[in-house]
């Protein structure tokens, strides 16, 4: 099976970088806009996918040199694999903006985002990203316009659907057939969804139980959507579940701490529930309530292009800025 | 802020300072200005290096600096301020550092009191700190108590100082805060009133004095929270600057409201939705 995949040259053409219109002067991180005082940020570059040798721990005799060319755009050039987050967030914000600004409905721009977040789950999955979690639909978005909610919860249901059908397939055959065309997903992609699900249509929370299941067991990705999602609503409903804990008499309120709160959280289905990094597209600088608690530490990265535009550059970009600082946690490193 | 003995250029000086603040506060007064701003004063100890100071001029510095911010938001109508000051998290620094801060910080404070440098006072602030203070010596923590009673009735702007705070440490506090209330013996006699709500826990953190922040300003050149305000910080705008906190200046401060302005409609339009 090994050596058929390696063999399939597509492997590498649909690796390979997507041009995307890019505005000019875009934004990396703030600091660029303060430069009438004084600059004292280094701007990242935007780095080609250059070929370059990169580890690999697949040992296959017969396909070695296009193991060495696919396994070669692992990592851009500039990026350490040690540094690489663990988990990575992600608001995508635009789509409704993106759609206005080419005169089409917001229906075409949470489409054009659905290609988006398909192309960062490969990356992410090629890249060696564990967790990703994406602000799909927040608990304030039902104020939308009922037809923009029906038509978001229903690109949902689609998207999870054919996802579904490809991540958890139990046939072989369709198996190889979609590890050829990206073999980066080998060892699956692990979907788990998070938010009030009780106000969802029954068919999507029956799909959603369905494929958190049949995904459970595979290791490459771990993919978590935020869907009715309220960081605050997201405390409030540990806080709930530890009260009735506490009147049950299994805990002392004396032993509430950190991690009690952090074991009751939604994000207790990964092991890494704390993102690392988190990216918000269309230069809103703001969080939104999204995983509130869970931001502590969290590195944030602001950038201008709307989220249908984000690409492999842009996402380069903030994985390099992300490499560059240094987290202290409050103490001291000298 | 004049001090006998200081010289007469440097008073002009001072007056024209005070002139183009003025005509800057007009100009920013015809938007919407902010009702909160926090500060994560992030920065001194690197200043402190590059001015080649002593041990703990750095915060000295860092201390002026926030003076100066309290007073440019009176003069901008800002009513709520809130500093970031210390982080529990902080105490992981070296032992040195930690006294040296709280040795400055009590210091401060009993010449606010003893009116040799009452700059609060002169403007009206009362001054608040949000925090776990049982972390605090006992020195430290009367000094806090003396100054909050002795500022308690100054009613023209509210500063908040975060001290020994995680927003984390917060939301711990009010779940069982909730909880202790909401499993109280008169309380579960009562039908489902242990349903834990939004605002049972808002009720109890330490920064409910204040209302959420419409900008939280950071200082050099992080892009993070560090565990500040995570509860409140839903629709604030985040601004970050590269300068340490020690070189903040009126600008960066009239940049950050002027970003504030431009979101604010929408912000608004979103919160009426609601």
């Amino acid at each position: 099976m090994l050596s058929l995949r390696f063999a399939i040259p597509t492997a590498n053409s649909i690796a390979s970088p997507k041009p995307k219109p890019k505005s000019a002067g875009s934004l990396q991180f703030l600091g660029n806009q303060t430069d009438i005082f004084s600059s004292g940020v280094s701007v990242p570059k935007r780095y080609d996918c250059k070929l370059q040798a990169a580890p690999t721990d697949v040992d296959v005799v017969n396909g070695k040199t296009s193991v060495a060319r696919e396994l070669s755009e692992e990592l851009p050039v500039g990026l350490k694999k040690e540094l690489m987050p663990k988990h990575v967030a992600v608001i995508m914000d635009g789509n409704g903006r993106w759609a206005r600004q080419r005169g089409l409905p917001p229906s075409a721009g949470h489409e054009a985002g659905v290609k988006s977040l398909r192309e960062l789950v490969e990356l992410c999955c090629r890249w060696g990203i564990q967790v990703l979690t994406v602000f799909a639909f927040s608990a304030e978005n039902w104020i939308r316009p009922k037809v923009e909610v029906e038509f978001l919860l229903s690109l949902f249901e689609r998207a999870l659907k054919s996802e579904f059908e490809s991540f958890a397939s139990e046939s072989q055959i369709e198996l190889l057939f979609y590890v050829m065309l990206f073999p980066s997903v080998r060892g699956g992609i692990r979907i788990s969804v998070i938010g009030d699900s009780s106000k969802l249509p029954t068919s999507l929370q029956k799909l959603i139980n369905e494929v958190e299941e049949a995904t459970k067991q595979n290791t490459k990705l771990q993919l978590i959507v935020a869907v009715s999602y309220s960081g605050k609503y997201d405390v409030v409903q540990a806080c709930r579940s530890i009260a009735e804990k506490a009147k049950d008499g299994e805990i002392q309120i004396e032993d509430i701490n950190e991690s009690l709160i952090e074991q009751e959280l939604e994000t207790n289905c990964t092991e890494y529930p704390y993102p690392d990094l988190l990216i918000r597209t269309s230069n809103e600088l703001r969080v939104s309530n999204f995983l509130l608690w869970q931001l502590a530490y969290t590195e944030l990265f602001f950038v201008r292009e709307l989220w249908p535009d984000f690409g492999k550059d842009e996402f380069v970009d903030a994985l390099t800025s992300y490499q560059q600082r240094q987290r202290r946690y409050g103490g001291r490193h000298s | 802020m004049e001090k006998d003995g200081i010289n007469k250029p440097a008073r002009v000086l001072w007056r024209l300072g005070y002139f183009l603040r003025e005509l800057i506060v007009s100009t920013l007064s015809v938007g919407p200005i902010p009702t909160h701003v926090a500060f994560i004063m992030d920065g001194n100890r690197r200043y402190g290096k590059q001015q080649h100071l002593n041990q703990g001029g750095g915060h000295v510095a860092g201390y002026l600096a926030l003076k100066l911010m309290v007073l440019y938001c009176r003069e901008l109508g800002i009513k709520y301020v809130t500093a970031y000051a210390f982080s529990i998290d902080n105490f992981k620094r070296s032992p040195e550092e930690v006294r040296c801060i709280m040795d400055l910080m009590v210091e401060k404070i009993e010449q606010e009191l003893s009116q040799v440098d009452n700059t609060f006072s002169r403007m009206g602030v009362r001054v608040h700190f949000s925090g776990k203070l049982e972390l605090l010596s006992q020195p430290a923590m009367d000094a806090v108590k003396r100054l909050m009673a002795a500022t308690a009735g100054n009613s023209k702007a509210l500063l908040t100082i975060c001290f020994a705070y995680t927003s984390t440490d917060e939301i711990v506090h009010a779940v069982q805060e909730t909880c202790r209330r909401k499993l109280a013996p008169d309380q579960i006699e009562g039908k489902g009133n242990y349903v834990v709500k939004v605002e049972d826990i808002e009720k109890h953190l330490y920064m409910a004095v204040a209302p959420e922040p419409d900008i939280i300003i950071r200082t050099s050149g992080g892009h993070r929270l560090s565990n500040f305000m995570l509860w409140q910080s839903s629709n604030t705008c985040l601004i970050t600057f590269s300068q340490l906190w020690p070189a903040m200046s009126c600008w960066h401060l009239v940049w950050a409201v002027l970003k504030f302005q431009r979101n604010y409609y929408y912000l608004e339009k979103k919160k009426k939705q609601m």
